[in-house]
């Protein structure tokens, strides 16, 4: 009996350490790749970086100079991305979490939202194309580019919207409709301050999409080539996505631009990673002073 | 309805979707008195204290029909604006539940938003915080977080929260369920303070606080109001067996 007793407690053992061994080693594969891609990047990139690089626009056919055009677009349009993607996102699911009487047609909405997060982002590039380049005559610009990028990170920015406004707690709503403060002021003045902090943490997953793509700007707002900067928020930009693909691909000589790939690579990650940050600073702030 | 009575129901049902929650209740409430609900868990009472300030207006499918009469006019009568009901019929609930903003926002919060005359916003603040016996502990720390206060002087705050928006009505729902004994001491002695200038209505699973405190007692059962009387004579010499049942612990 005894010896039963022992065996089934090392047998729970031996379960036990298997499992913390396979969550462990995933979460090892998942960070050795992650390490891996940006060793890669780093390693071929960091030749091309220097104070030029990033301060010039391209010269000779794009084959030297720098990118300074392309980054600039790419944070104009992330910018924009996000002056159109937050508020329509926040004000969409404060409707949905708070106003909406939830029923059929509030579940059906919310299928279609996801179901828009899962569009191929060069369906966002055609819409884009079709309804703001073309239609509403506002051309490949800026302006185009910024509402194509703030559709597509839409539905994660509502996702992660209702999801933050839901965690707000219930008593607070209590709290503040009890003394007669109307639900208005309720949602603007306790529930969405404190759900500011979930919605940007899920928020940042947007920007960074917006940032990385390159599809929905193609046939939007990025130029192939220009070394003006833009004026307007109707002119076209360079994007730093689109300088990579068109480097990589139809570029007047691709092999001795490899080491300005990695370069532009670098940098995009580097400036995701910026507004990641800024995005995170902001949220800290938020934070203070908030808990419960 | 007389002049002591300040809010008055007749033939009030109340359902959950389907289900009724409470059954024909009248019953009148007397100004300057503290009315105690009491009763075994389900029985509606909680449900009873929500209706007079149209908080169960906030949960998706509840009905009411009958009557509720405040200052002569039926606050479920389609021109009342609950916002308007809830100024005058304030709420502390079985949780302390401060806002994670300062102790002076907390208090200062609703009469910020809902009058326009906000000069004496400093007075009312102190005003309220003494009514509800907390100045002296918070006075130098009004600028910190009410997060950081201890679960009876969080509740006092609660109850100085509302107590700023000046209610006629003070509605309590189990206020002291969640604190320990000298918390709940104090809220006592405060709610003795209070019923000189405030009508206060209170749900209770405590007999005892129930005798202590309330002039009234309303004993419900299954979503039906058994008996309501003096709170002396439902304890000493209640005129139904289930009442006596109740409060003897036989049952509940």
């Amino acid at each position: 009996m005894r010896s039963f007793k022992n065996n089934s407690m090392k047998w729970r053992y031996f379960k036990q350490a298997l499992f913390f061994g396979t969550v462990r080693l995933s979460a090892l594969i998942i960070a050795l790749a992650l390490g891996g891609i940006l060793l890669y990047i780093i390693i071929n990139g960091i030749s091309a970086i220097s104070w030029d690089f990033i301060t010039q626009p391209p010269t000779d056919s794009m084959t030297k100079g720098g990118i300074m055009p392309a980054i600039l677009g790419t944070i104009y349009l992330t910018i924009g991305a996000i002056a159109v993607g937050l508020p329509l996102g926040i004000a969409s699911a404060i409707y949905l979490t708070e106003y909406a009487k939830q029923g059929r047609v509030i579940r059906l909405i919310k299928v279609g939202i996801n179901c828009l997060a899962g569009v191929p982002s060069v369906v966002f590039g055609l819409f884009g194309l079709g309804f703001f380049v073309i239609f509403m005559k506002f051309g490949s610009s800026i302006l185009s580019g910024s509402l194509t990028l703030g559709f597509l990170i839409l539905p994660t920015i509502i996702g992660a919207a209702e999801e933050a406004l839901k965690s707000v707690p219930q008593t607070f709503r209590e709290a503040s409709l009890s003394l007669g403060v109307s639900k208005w002021q309720t949602t603007y003045r306790i529930v969405l301050p404190n759900a500011m902090p979930g919605i940007l943490t899920g928020s940042i997953l947007g920007i960074g999409r917006a940032a990385g793509e390159t599809a929905p700007i193609m046939f939007t707002a990025a130029a192939y080539f220009t070394a003006k900067l833009p004026g307007s928020i109707f002119d076209e930009v360079m994007a730093l996505p689109y300088h990579i693909y068109v480097l990589a691909t139809a570029g007047t000589n691709i092999e001795a631009t490899r080491p300005i790939q990695f370069g532009t690579v670098l940098v995009l990650v580097a400036v995701v990673l910026s507004i990641d940050l800024i995005a995170i600073i902001i949220r800290g702030h938020i934070r203070k002073n908030k808990r419960w | 309805m007389d002049s002591n009575t300040i809010i008055q129901l007749s033939h009030v049902n109340f359902y959950y979707d389907q289900s009724r929650a409470l059954t024909d209740i009248s019953m009148g409430f007397m100004k300057n008195k503290v009315t105690a609900l009491i009763g075994p868990s389900g029985c509606g009472k909680s449900t009873l204290l929500r209706l007079l300030n149209r908080m169960n207006d906030l949960i998706d499918g509840t009905r009411v029909e009958g009557e509720i009469l405040f200052e002569d006019k039926n606050i479920y009568a389609q021109d009342v604006d609950p916002v308007e009901i809830r100024r005058k019929i304030g709420m502390v609930f079985q949780k302390p539940n401060p806002f994670p903003k300062t102790i002076y926002n907390n208090i200062a919060y609703g009469p910020k938003l809902t009058s326009t005359n906000h000069n004496d916003l400093d007075m009312l603040v102190e005003q309220s915080l003494k009514q509800a016996v907390l100045w002296d502990e918070v006075k130098d720390i009004l600028n910190k977080s009410a997060m950081n206060l201890s679960g009876g002087q969080q509740q006092r705050l609660c109850i100085a929260r509302a107590l700023a928006m000046r209610p006629d009505i003070l509605l309590m729902d189990e206020p002291t369920s969640a604190l320990d004994p000298i918390s709940t001491a104090k809220i006592e002695e405060l709610i003795e303070e209070l019923k000189k200038e405030y009508t206060i209505i209170i749900v209770t699973h405590n007999m005892q606080q129930a005798a202590r405190i309330s002039d009234e007692t309303a004993f419900f059962y299954i979503g039906n109001l058994v008996e309501y009387n003096k709170t002396e004579k439902i304890f000493t010499k209640p005129d139904m067996k289930h009442t006596e049942d109740y409060i003897t612990g036989r049952f509940g």
